[in-house]
């Protein structure tokens, strides 16, 4: 992989950085949604709510700007995967606009009928978000049927097989780790100590899922390997995900939350790393047939397109990452409820 | 119903639907910028008052935008999966520049603009609320850029055949700076201006009428008429543009916006009229002659060219378009005139006590917001049967992966849950709007209880 480093690669990942922004950041809401239903009690469900209020909206911009990236970068996978996946799609959009209301409105009203409504409304497109990406996630690594014109050939039952439900399920429990991390790092006291139980039960809910799928993927999908036999430096990406995994009770076990937030963090970062790592230079692999599949070359904007993307970028992600952090920072620190928290 | 009637629908409706919300969040966003400056010139409690009650309208506006915001960015790939293909080359720079310079920026900073009050300076706060009105105003840039593109092409070339032919980017600044692009975001930019400063004002005058709130409702009701006055004169102007950039860019559009048939000079203006397209008449209608000639070249011998000319399948719907473009005019005027009475009765001192005048001004949130939607009608409808103008019929640019009843149960589905949304809001901006500004005493004793512990 020398020279071979180029434009059409470098939006690979791209794209791949910013959908792996959007996984550690929505990630950890989308887990707090998981577990919301868990915690008991008006005060400690705002706090879990609060916890995440500032910051959520922000987080699913990078969702957008993800999909902005994919469809300026690689039409043909923006144009192919968005109609060929439709039907699960708008399902996705009905679940991410029912949750936005519900973060919204469910503060709104003090009767207990109304919060426990959103609570629930809150909760499950959670999970739905989570478990519909990861099916998407599963699909492209079990690969899709594409015809000679670049177009799906699927339908949409079809997207649903064993394999992409279990990857769909390994989303759901990472996702929930990740959030009680978060949710412990955000919380104190008795709410605090209840979410560090659940930080256990999710890593063993995780590493089952995560176990499992990785078996089904070694026996059922060889070609997300075929890399790691020409470049056995990839080998190592995989222990230190395995290793960020382990960290997490390790530093919980401490008091350390902050680290352990950070592990998690690795962990799915190295997780995407390795799925990108394999459908490379595929970006949807079909299935029956390979030689229809859309890679990064077949499937891009013209040279000049990701040329003036990456100036783009380069000028604009320093001040991104800066604020962004700059806005973590100020946000810093335990939840407290005051008159503007929803 | 055959998927293309359905996905333009859809792809209207949801449009639509989320074109209330961006425009009320780029006006707001104007209108915080000069309340929390004078409250950082005057040090006056009140304009901290106005901005903590506007910024929790803006939050409602600005979280039901990204939920309805997303949908619009899944639809071009969902329902116009050609379409993508096709512009893709074109479009990615620009929707690049939108994510990476505009929607962070907004987004991020709006954290700090409504939970932040107590954790930062009143001069970071500021700065705050500038950087999300600027990344609200730059992805109305973006997008419109986009979209100016798609109505005058400029800056690419077309690579490939049939099916797999697409539009590839040559020049970037041309794209940006198509013939059509500043004039009509402009034009966009100014409505959007309008649609939060009459919010303010209605909310405004409505507290007056109530005699509640009146110190908080006067001082909201004056900013907001400054912002109102300005933009609606402004908007005159970039109107008067974009008619005449679309009489030379696309004769098609203009030619049904004032319902011209037939090729001819001394072309009238129609002040308003029901068009009869299959006898090609206008009934009912009063028009200005040679006003249309005059006014896009300042020379009534004009000629201007007739829908006649054009080939039957190349035609734009004539009276929708008529009618929403002469809708968006007259309230342009109505909202230009309903300015300067404010601004005349304000310089008089009677301003607060003309109930008749207050009622209007209650009413008035309507205005924009009408033609702002009206104004899309006339140019997306206008630009029919193009998607991209003379390069792209909208029947190629849909799905091919996607049947009729797929669009049917979204469409469904979307109506179901935008109509649930949209009563949602009304209530919960009712709710607020209700619950009011915290009463000015409350903040007295909670600034000098702030001012006591910083001294301690």
């Amino acid at each position: 992989m020398e020279l071979s480093f180029d434009l059409n690669t470098l939006w690979f990942f791209l794209v791949g950085i910013l959908l792996t922004g959007y996984a550690i950041l929505d990630g950890f809401d989308l887990g707090i949604g998981m577990l919301h239903l868990m915690v008991k009690g008006d005060t400690e469900r705002r706090i879990m709510i609060n916890a995440i209020g500032p910051v959520w909206d922000g987080n699913e911009v990078w969702l957008v700007t993800g999909g902005g990236a994919l469809f300026a970068a690689f039409p043909d996978v923006y144009a192919t995967v968005f109609s060929g996946f439709y039907t699960a799609f708008m399902l996705l959009l009905f679940t991410l606009i029912f949750r936005a209301v519900a973060i919204e409105f469910r503060s709104k009203r003090p009767m207990a009928w109304w919060r426990s409504m959103w609570d629930r409304a809150f909760s499950l497109s959670s999970f739905l978000i989570a478990f519909l990406m990861g099916v998407s996630l599963g699909n492209i690594v079990s690969g899709v049927p594409l015809g000679p014109d670049k177009e799906f050939a699927g339908t949409t039952l079809g997207l649903i097989t064993p394999y992409t439900v279990m990857v769909g399920l390994t989303t759901v429990a990472l996702f929930m780790m990740h959030g009680a991390i978060y949710g412990v790092m955000k919380t104190e006291g008795q709410l605090h100590d209840r979410l560090r139980n659940w930080v256990n039960r999710t890593i063993i809910f995780f590493v089952i899922c995560y176990a499992t799928t990785t078996m089904a993927t070694l026996i059922y999908h060889t070609h997300m390997i075929s890399h790691f036999k020409q470049a056995p430096w990839l080998f190592l990406v995989a222990v230190m995900n395995m290793l960020a995994v382990a960290n997490i009770p390790r530093e919980i076990t401490r008091g350390r939350d902050f680290q352990a937030f950070l592990s998690s963090c690795a962990a799915i970062a190295a997780m995407l790393f390795l799925f990108g790592m394999g459908v490379f230079p595929n970006v949807v692999i079909s299935n029956p047939s390979p030689e229809y599949s859309l890679t990064i070359y077949n499937a891009a904007s013209s040279a000049k397109t990701l040329k003036i993307m990456a100036t783009i970028a380069a000028i604009g992600i320093p001040f991104v990452l800066a604020y962004t952090l700059c806005i973590y920072w100020i946000f810093r620190g335990k939840v407290k409820l005051d008159a503007m928290s929803y | 119903m055959d998927v293309e009637i359905l996905a333009r629908l859809q792809f209207a409706f949801t449009i639509a639907f989320h074109y209330i919300y961006p425009p009320l969040s780029i006006g707001l966003g104007v209108v915080l910028v000069v309340m929390e400056a004078m409250y950082l010139r005057t040090g006056n409690p009140l304009y901290e008052q106005m901005a903590r009650f506007w910024v929790r309208v803006f939050a409602l506006t600005f979280s039901i935008g990204v939920a309805t915001g997303i949908v619009m960015e899944f639809e071009f790939g969902t329902n116009w999966a050609s379409y993508s293909r096709y512009v893709g080359d074109v479009f990615g720079s620009a929707l690049a520049a939108e994510g990476v310079f505009a929607f962070f920026l907004e987004s991020g900073f709006l954290a700090v603009l409504v939970f932040g009050w107590d954790r930062v300076k009143p001069r970071t706060h500021f700065f705050a609320t500038c950087m999300v009105a600027l990344g609200a105003m730059f992805s109305a840039v973006w997008i419109v850029v986009a979209n100016s593109w798609q109505q005058t092409p400029a800056g690419y070339h077309l690579v490939g055949e049939g099916a797999s032919m697409r539009a590839e980017i040559t020049d970037f600044w041309a794209v940006v700076f198509n013939p059509s692009s500043v004039e009509r975001l402009l034009h966009v930019l100014s409505g959007a201006w309008l649609s939060g400063a009459f919010l303010v004002i209605s909310v405004s005058a409505y507290y007056l009428l109530k005699k509640r709130h009146l110190e908080f409702a006067r001082h909201s009701f004056r900013i907001a008429l400054v912002v109102a006055c300005v933009a609606s004169c402004f908007q005159l102007l970039t109107g008067h543009h974009s008619a005449v950039g679309v009489s030379k860019n696309q004769p098609a559009k203009l030619a049904a916006m004032e319902a011209v048939f037939n090729d001819q000079t001394h072309a009238p203006l129609y002040l308003f009229g029901w068009v009869n397209e299959e006898h090609q008449r206008v009934n009912l209608g009063v028009a200005v002659p040679s006003m249309l000639s005059l006014l896009i070249s300042g020379d009534p011998n004009q000629h201007v060219t007739g829908l006649n000319s054009f080939p039957e399948d190349e035609r734009p719907p004539v009276n929708m378009v008529f009618q929403a473009y002469h809708l968006m005019v007259m309230i342009g005027f109505g909202l230009i005139g309903l300015s300067l009475l404010g601004v005349f009765f304000w310089w008089r001192g009677t301003l607060f006590r003309k109930t008749w005048l207050l009622i209007l001004f209650v009413a008035s949130v309507l205005g924009p917001q009408i033609a702002n939607q009206v104004g899309w009608i006339t140019a997306e409808v206008g630009r029919q049967p193009w998607i991209v103008y003379g390069l792209l019929k909208t029947s190629d640019g849909l799905s091919k992966a996607v049947s009729a009843g797929q669009v049917g149960f979204s469409l469904i589905l979307f109506t179901i849950i935008y109509l649930f949304l949209f009563v949602l809001f009304l209530y919960l901006l009712n709710e607020k709007i209700k619950h009011g500004p915290e009463d000015s005493e409350s903040m007295g004793t909670e600034f000098e209880h702030t001012k006591s512990v910083f001294k301690r």
